[in-house]
């Protein structure tokens, strides 16, 4: 589960080893490889010439970096207000129930990370569950173990 | 290329869509839309079409507003009109193109209503609809309508046709332009453009910024994400009319990174522009230059303060510092730096084209234009609306809206997101602008309006707020970090039903100090929830304190539920489903919950089947069950 430093340095090539694209450095490696890991903020350091606390400040400010490995499925409960009025609440402790997790952790086997988020944008149809990139509008309770479930067996 | 070539080239391809020998249809597939399921419904008519071997033209446009109808697909087909048909599902479209496109049927059950010139029998118009006949269409008239993916659909609805004439006029008169117009920032503070512009273009600096806030963090609002999914180029036109107006030869784009289809849209928006020398150097042989480049946000809510923004586009932590100096004297690496908000910037396109004059008829005195809004909530018709400031609130909830959902009892509507405030029954009548806003101590803000019916305790809400913004401070002044985090304990410690008498003052005393000791607008408005809810609904609050109740049955901690004996047949449903295993019973026999197990979440109340409603939730009262479960009566 950890990049490869080539491939990291692949991405800093990318943004031109530039300092001012730090964050946009950070946010491509976190996409690729779903966490930020201690070597890799090391070797930001030393390619991007930026202090490494700088580093650690930036990603530890950011809600979009995590210092720990992120779970394939990344499973995101909306609790923006619209969502919130209409029950998101519930959503979230029955996706934390199902999956034995809280928001920002990741199951032993990698395989879901949970998280919750101030608004994903589609509010007329809240509650939303994002699982990836699947957006799953209008749930209630009941059906958030169904679908949950059904990413757990893909593979 | 000249303009003329490209507006040539661009309404040739245009027409071909509206002047069709083939059908069109357009699916509404921004990120609401998909969340709907319109990915699902666009495979479904691309099989379909195969299948009977018709050909047939499908495009992704962006939102017209209507979710609550979603998934949306309009069919042209050669001489109708268009026809909007909503709430599809794949089987139902597939059965829609064989009705429609085969046999001629154009089937008024399922149709919306139509657009454009002419007539369908039994298909009212689309905008003679009560959701959309108070609507004026200026910042939105492209969304839902144009594929925002091709420039050409831009340019052939009059698209750079105010960044044409703007280069044509010199800056002064271009800020004079936007002065007629009374346009002022929709990012919510409300602050005059032109002045904002003027003060900017007057700093003598050879360096100068524009930033374009796409950092729309407000939950409960969208309205920048559908504009930047259905009309990119209308936010860029404006962006390049403001940097040749103030002198800025090098523009940002701060959009959040949970907008991936925004940003996506962006992205291919603006090789586009480039292509057609609407940006870059010597802007359509102008002589003017300026650079456009797009800036991910990394997750955090304070970054929409200009001056957080500005530091995370620097690569820095976004935290706020104090103004002045303001951004249009130093701002981004020290340069004068204009920001205005994604909704102001489409504005600024449609002024220049048709002129500040036109602008200012729509709004009112002192508000002028108009000004979308995210309406979402507990309303029969969710979805994207752009009203004329001025339009009185209930003129929005019931004739825009439709009404409360499910008949029920209308209780609050909150404006402007977490520094927004919740405002009472007895103030429908009140006019949406800046000032009527402010004067009830709620905020216009970028344009969330969540409409909260009598289910909505306003306690809960509150905390709901300050749980959000406490959560956002970024800690760095003491009032907001600290001040809302004891805010938070009281609201806590009320909706648990621990509350003294004394808090509802004690929260006022805080609320006060965080609002005038704040840095930034984060803090200054993060109590303004808490104080306009003790200011319509003290009451409530009240019942919290004094009689442990929650009147509007949502605090956790205040409200039980309980299977009525009488009612119960003892069919398991609730104890399957039952998360945390609290309910005892079996078959043909009355269920019980054990509620010191119980979570109160609510889910056996859900799934118990509607023929025996045997689940009630209560607060403040005790319901006498038996102890045990017992045979259900009569069997």
């Amino acid at each position: 589960m950890v990049l490869e430093l080539t491939k990291i340095d692949e991405i800093i090539n990318k943004y031109g080893a530039d300092k001012a694209f730090l964050i946009q450095v950070l946010l491509h490696v976190q996409r690729e490889n779903r966490w930020l890991s201690k070597d890799a903020l090391i070797h930001f350091s030393e390619r991007l010439s930026v202090p490494l606390t700088q580093i650690y400040h930036i990603a530890t400010f950011y809600k979009a970096f995590s210092l720990i490995p992120r779970g394939r499925h990344q499973v995101t409960v909306c609790l923006g207000t619209a969502c919130h009025v209409r029950g998101s609440p519930h959503i979230l402790e029955r996706a934390q129930q199902f999956l034995g997790i809280s928001p920002g952790g990741t199951t032993p086997d990698l395989k879901f990370s949970l998280k919750s988020v101030n608004c994903l944008g589609c509010c007329a149809l809240g509650p939303v569950m994002v699982v990836g990139r699947k957006y799953h509008g209008k749930l209630s309770v009941s059906k958030v173990g169904e679908i949950l479930q059904s990413y757990g067996q893909e593979e | 290329m000249t303009f003329e070539e490209i507006e040539k080239k661009a309404l040739l391809e245009w027409r071909v869509l509206e002047q069709v020998e083939k059908p069109c249809l357009l699916v509404g597939a921004a990120t609401c839309g998909r969340s709907a399921g319109a990915l699902a419904v666009i495979d479904a008519i691309n099989k379909t079409l195969k299948e009977f071997n018709i050909e047939a033209k499908v495009i992704q446009v962006g939102c017209i507003g209507l979710c609550y109808a979603e998934p949306m697909v309009d069919i042209i087909k050669p001489g109708r009109p268009r026809i909007s048909y909503g709430n599809l599902t794949p089987e139902i479209v597939s059965q829609l193109i064989e009705d429609y496109l085969i046999k001629d049927n154009t089937r008024p059950d399922l149709a919306l209503g139509y657009i454009g010139d002419g007539r369908v029998d039994g298909i009212p118009a689309l905008f003679d609809l009560p959701v959309l006949k108070p609507q004026v269409r200026i910042v939105l008239r492209n969304c839902g309508f144009i594929d925002p993916e091709n420039i050409n659909h831009y340019v052939a609805n009059d698209g750079y046709k105010g960044l044409v004439r703007a280069l044509k006029m010199e800056p002064e008169a271009i800020i004079q332009e936007i002065k007629k117009s009374g346009l002022r920032g929709r990012g919510g503070a409300g602050f005059p453009t032109w002045l904002k512009w003027d003060i900017c273009r007057r700093e003598l600096s050879p360096e100068k910024y524009i930033i374009c806030n796409a950092d729309e963090g407000d939950p409960g609002a969208f309205m920048n994400r559908s504009l930047l999914e259905g009309d990119p180029h209308s936010v860029l036109e404006g962006m390049v009319i403001g940097a040749y107006a103030i002198g800025a030869n090098q523009g940002y784009i701060y959009c959040r990174a949970e907008y991936p289809l925004a940003l996506e849209r962006l992205n291919i928006a603006l090789p586009q522009m480039e292509e057609y020398g609407f940006v870059g150097d010597n802007i359509l042989g102008s002589g003017f230059n300026f650079h456009i480049k797009i800036k991910e946000g990394a997750g955090a809510f304070v970054c929409g303060e200009e001056t957080a923004l500005m530091a995370s586009i620097e690569g820095k932590r976004g935290m706020p510092r104090a103004r002045p100096p303001f951004p249009a004297q130093s701002g981004l690496w020290g340069k004068p730096t204009n920001i205005n908000n994604v909704e102001t910037w489409a504005n600024v396109a449609v002024i220049l084209e048709k002129g500040g004059e036109w602008y200012a008829q729509y709004g009112t005195e002192t508000s002028k234009g108009s000004k979308t809004f995210a309406l979402v909530g507990k309303v029969e018709r969710t979805g994207l609306i752009e009203v004329p400031l001025g339009i009185k609130l209930g003129e929005v909830i019931y004739e825009v809206a439709g009404g409360i959902l499910k008949g029920k009892q209308f209780k609050a509507v909150q404006t402007g997101g977490p520094s927004g405030g919740c405002l009472p029954v007895n103030l429908l009548d009140l006019p949406v602008d800046y000032e009527s806003l402010t004067d009830a101590g709620s905020i216009m803000g970028s344009g969330g309006m969540i409409v909260m019916d009598e289910d909505t305790c306003v306690v809960d809400i509150a905390e709901y707020f300050l749980s959000f913004t406490q959560a956002e401070s970024c800690g760095k002044c003491v009032p907001c970090r600290v001040g809302t985090k004891q805010m938070l304990n009281i609201l806590e410690r009320i909706s648990k039903g621990e509350g003294k008498l004394e808090d509802i003052e004690q929260l006022e005393r805080l609320a006060n100090t965080v609002k005038s000791g704040s840095l930034c607008g984060l803090g200054q408005t993060a109590p303004n929830p808490v104080l306009t809810t003790i200011r319509y609904f003290r009451s409530e609050y009240e019942e919290h304190i004094n009689k442990k109740r929650c009147p509007a049955l949502v605090c956790r901690k205040l409200i039980s539920f309980y299977i009525l004996p009488d009612k119960c047949a003892g069919c398991m449903i609730c104890l399957r489903n039952c998360p945390v295993e609290a309910i005892r019973g079996g078959k043909r026999l009355i269920h019980v919950i054990d509620q010191d197990k119980c979570i109160e979440c609510g889910t056996c109340l859900d799934v118990c089947p509607k023929r025996f409603s045997a689940v009630v939730k209560v607060s403040g009262v005790k319901i006498e069950v038996p102890r045990e479960p017992i045979l259900v009566k009569g069997s």
